[in-house]
């Protein structure tokens, strides 16, 4: 009969202790504290979006102006992109580290995950903060325009 | 060696990991039953919404193309058959949230462990209210007009 020796379940799988910033604790925090938010933000997003007035069939480039000229959709809008980006990106890690059988597609994903959420979030905080209610358009667009721009 | 168990006390009152010989152990977080099914549904509904966010960043970005643009794309959205889609995006996000917060609990409350299943339900009764509140105005908004 021999003897084998079965590491205790927490047992770290590298010999040495870890040093430094604890990641995975600081992502297990932050999932927690930004789903708090995001429940808040998101449920508030899809209130005044979905159910006040005719709801969705109201959203058009007006309705996007009418909201984006106040600062105050402009923080909760930004809030709610990086809040929910980083969120949805480390559960998405969550996953693929939990699936992925080599360690290369595991890269491949998370690499690809991490691509789509730095991009998304750098194109949706440039959108909001560059976005003109009133641009310049051609005379039968002009109609589409909020009602508090100047006429052409 | 005794195998601390999570759980209802009924749970509890059942065999150790050690001697039982049940195939299903009494009494884990995740496995079978109302721990598992939220865990599966919680990771379904996780990835779907993630998989519309990232559509949803990019829909909205048109607002910066043209009006003309983010209205043709933004007019897609409010077909019948979207609309049903935003119940279905609506109902993941709604779960997700609510079980969300039963899983904060069970992480911070001394009884979460022992409630989890029943919040599970209460997680479940919360979801058809909220949808209850939801879908009809939104299917009205989607097929009248």
């Amino acid at each position: 009969m021999t003897s084998t020796t079965i590491d205790s379940p927490r047992t770290p799988a590298g010999s040495a202790k870890r040093r430094g910033v604890n990641w995975e604790k600081w992502g297990w925090i932050y999932m927690r504290v930004s789903g708090v938010v995001l429940l808040v933000l998101i449920f508030g997003h899809l209130f005044v979006n979905l159910m006040v007035g005719e709801g969705v069939k109201a959203i058009d480039f007006a309705f996007v102006g009418g909201k984006w000229s106040d600062p105050f959709w402009k923080v909760w809008d930004t809030l709610m992109l990086w809040l929910a980006m980083i969120h949805g990106g480390n559960g998405m890690r969550t996953i693929v580290n939990d699936y992925a059988r080599s360690p290369r597609l595991r890269k491949v994903l998370v690499g690809a995950i991490a691509a789509s959420v730095v991009v998304l979030i750098l194109l949706g905080t440039l959108v909001v903060f560059t976005f003109d209610p009133c641009p310049v358009v051609p005379a039968d667009q002009a109609h589409l325009l909020p009602s508090f721009c100047p006429a052409p | 060696m005794s195998v601390k168990t999570v759980g209802t006390p009924e749970q509890s009152r059942e065999p150790d990991l050690s001697t039982t010989t049940s195939r299903r152990p009494a009494g884990t977080l995740y496995r079978g039953r109302e721990g598992m099914w939220s865990w599966v549904l919680h990771r379904i509904t996780g990835v779907a919404i993630f998989f519309f966010l990232l559509v949803h960043v990019l829909d909205t970005a048109l607002v910066r193309v043209s009006p003309e643009a983010y209205n043709a794309v933004i007019g897609t959205y409010q077909t019948p058959i979207m609309g049903l889609g935003e119940v279905g995006l609506v109902g993941a996000i709604v779960f997700h949230a609510f079980n969300g917060l039963r899983i904060i609990l069970i992480d911070f409350w001394s009884k979460g462990t022992r409630y989890q299943r029943v919040m599970f339900y209460v997680v479940i009764g919360l979801w058809v209210v909220t949808m209850l509140g939801f879908v009809p105005r939104h299917l009205i908004n989607v097929f009248s007009h």
